[in-house]
């Protein structure tokens, strides 16, 4: 039973982190129809960006501020100078460029940091607190939480209660009827980018010191994990999106915990098969049509 | 109706470009066999060795061509099925050692499991598809460390290898049977595309429900394509397990799969030719970035460079010719025709 309640609170802890990364997701493929598969990629850069900065000042919260930014800035210039320019009329084509994205940027983060892992320290203890003699949370867990709590609140303040959030939601939904009325929705679209890869950026700060550190290729398989939440709450819902996360996560620790950590992925490939071929909408769709 | 006329005037056009290059595969092949087994006496060991790994290569980008580019199905999976086909030769050699029936051992288990995949594939579009085909590419080569007994984790396999016949060198030997491997496979596709099958390819990928319409079973088509395609990865797999005499997770990473959408891409999508020139960069790209960081010295640049390189050239392609290289050569073609 202690065993249990750890795993659960850890599968939660890591369940946060997917939820913001599938969010992350769900942002762009609301806005533009398009999976970035470039996401753990374009995280992992800002990460390094982050963590280099923090070593060099000493201050940890600095590096974070300096991530969140570059992740917002980062998918600025990706959507401005690349993605604008692929033709839609497949699906295929931004996949493929997305992918493209990937290769620079491990080679990129390759050549100026090496193929080696490297230390990504957590700013909080990761020793879990014990109630009643369950070891239960850890403060870093605690961090993860208001991090991805924060996050979600924002977001939906964004999206329902202010002007920029409706337009945002009109530029994805309608572009030509936007346009029209005036809504910039090439500017919409960039700063949707920007908004979902910094999302990317903050997962990628919350999950790196869990695993065993910066690496090019450290995200592969938290990307598969988030995409695999983002799928399993349905791409257009952020709502199912956290859901999902927090679902996956929860499965990844049992799973890890109960079979053993290397049997983690295989749980992920059969649930993502299992609901794509079930539910491939996601669980909780509903209409078939699109709502913004 | 505005939307399938254009459609429906592409594919004339494409018939008839088609009719004009009708030159039979048979002799192309023939020809083919003709200048490796010439260059293979000519070329120095290494070279051979890099003329190998290109025969090794096209068997997969030949099929992974047919997938993507004619029935509009991207994988990314494909570095995985690779390692499916790898991994059963290395098992079969290590017990029996005999070459041509454990190649198409791999060959058939590859394709059984190119036809799970397939199955679920044909229910997926778009970025599910290649999310799940990702996912794949991630996941399988972690069954190793699941299962260690049998593929030995992240050492790998060792693949026994009978001598070459006769006095012939090893490098040799390899491009034989690597170029055997790709000029069959080469034969079969460009033969299975040139026929029904290759129209029903098309027709699914153009419009699906025009397809079913037209009486092609739409699923079945997509389900074959797949299998068709992982049949030739799993012998370019057992073909790459030939050359290195050893399998190992690291050897068939998520950067492999992308590669092979690089090189497809790069080529132009649903050609062989296409599927060749793809193959050839596969092997030439890395070692002209290889030396070029051997000259600079630094540790850092080796595999990262033709990485990058990659990604750049895979971008630029996709945003000015979506068509590929391929494309370039016939200017008066439509760029948009690849539509899928």
């Amino acid at each position: 039973m202690d065993r249990f309640l750890y795993l659960t609170f850890d599968g939660l802890s890591r369940g946060a982190v997917y939820a913001a990364f599938a969010l992350a997701l769900v942002l762009i493929w609301r806005a533009a129809r398009i999976v970035n598969f470039a996401q753990g990629a374009m995280a992992v850069a800002t990460a390094y960006a982050g963590y280099s900065v923090a070593n060099a000042t000493g201050s940890y919260w600095l590096g974070f501020a300096v991530a969140i930014t570059s992740g917002l800035v980062l998918g600025a210039v990706v959507e401005r100078v690349v993605m604008r320019f692929v033709d839609h009329s497949s699906p295929l084509n931004g996949v493929v460029v997305a992918l493209g994205l990937v290769l620079i940027i491990q080679g990129v983060l390759g050549m100026i940091y090496g193929n080696e892992y490297r230390p990504a320290p957590a700013p909080f203890s990761r020793d879990a607190f014990e109630v009643g003699g369950v070891a239960i949370l850890s403060r870093y867990d605690l961090f993860v939480f208001a991090a991805v709590g924060a996050v979600v609140v924002l977001l939906t303040l964004l999206f329902t209660r202010t002007s920029t959030g409706l337009r945002m939601r009109a530029a994805a939904f309608a572009p030509d009827v936007s346009r029209l009325l005036g809504v910039p929705v090439g500017g919409m679209l960039t700063l949707g980018w920007a908004l979902a890869a910094a999302v990317g950026s903050l997962a990628g700060m919350l999950v790196l010191p869990t695993e065993l550190g910066l690496h090019p290729n450290a995200m592969d398989l938290l990307f598969i994990s988030a995409f695999t939440a983002a799928v399993v709450g349905g791409l257009d819902s952020p709502v199912g999106a956290v859901v999902g996360g927090l679902l996956v996560g929860l499965l990844l620790s049992f799973v890890s915990g109960y079979l053993g950590a290397q049997v983690a992925p295989m749980a992920v490939l059969i649930l993502l098969v299992v609901v794509l071929l079930g539910r491939p909408d996601g669980l909780f769709s509903k209409a078939k049509a699109r709502t913004a | 109706m505005t939307i399938v006329e254009p459609r429906a005037a592409r594919t004339k056009n494409r018939q008839k470009s088609a009719r004009v290059r009708k030159i039979s595969p048979l002799l192309v092949v023939i020809a083919g066999a003709i200048i490796v087994v010439a260059l293979t006496y000519t070329l120095p060991p290494f070279r051979n060795y890099q003329l190998a790994t290109i025969g090794a290569y096209l068997c997969v980008t030949a099929g992974l061509t047919v997938l993507t580019g004619l029935n509009g199905q991207l994988s990314l999976g494909h570095g995985a099925l690779m390692a499916t086909g790898a991994y059963t030769l290395a098992l079969w050699q290590n017990k029996f050692d005999l070459l041509l029936p454990g190649i198409m051992l791999a060959v058939l288990v590859t394709t059984v499991a190119g036809g799970v995949i397939g199955l679920a594939a044909a229910r997926l579009r778009g970025p599910y598809l290649a999310g799940l085909t990702l996912a794949v590419a991630v996941v399988v080569p972690s069954i190793t460390s699941t299962f260690d007994k049998t593929f030995n984790s992240d050492q790998g396999l060792s693949v026994a290898l009978d001598p070459p016949p006769g006095v012939l060198p090893v490098e040799q030997w390899q491009a034989w049977i690597c170029w055997a491997g790709a000029l069959v496979t080469v034969l079969v596709l460009a033969y299975l595309i040139r026929g029904r099958f290759g129209r029903d390819l098309r027709a699914v990928r153009d419009d699906e429900t025009a397809a079913k319409l037209a009486g092609v079973g739409v699923a079945r088509t997509q389900v074959m394509a797949f299998v068709v395609s992982a049949a030739c990865a799993g012998l370019s797999g057992a073909l790459f397990a030939v050359l290195a005499q050893s399998v190992s997770p690291g050897a068939f990473p998520l950067t492999l799969s992308l590669f092979l959408v690089m090189a497809i891409v790069i080529g132009g999508l649903g050609r062989l030719t296409g599927a060749l020139i793809g193959a050839f960069l596969l092997v030439v790209l890395p070692s002209v970035a290889q030396s070029i960081a051997e000259d600079a010295g630094s540790q850092h640049l080796e595999g990262n460079l033709a990485l990058t390189f990659f990604g750049i050239v895979l971008v630029l392609v996709m945003l000015a010719a979506p068509g590929g290289l391929a494309s370039l050569k016939f200017p008066r073609r439509s760029r948009k025709q690849k539509g899928q």
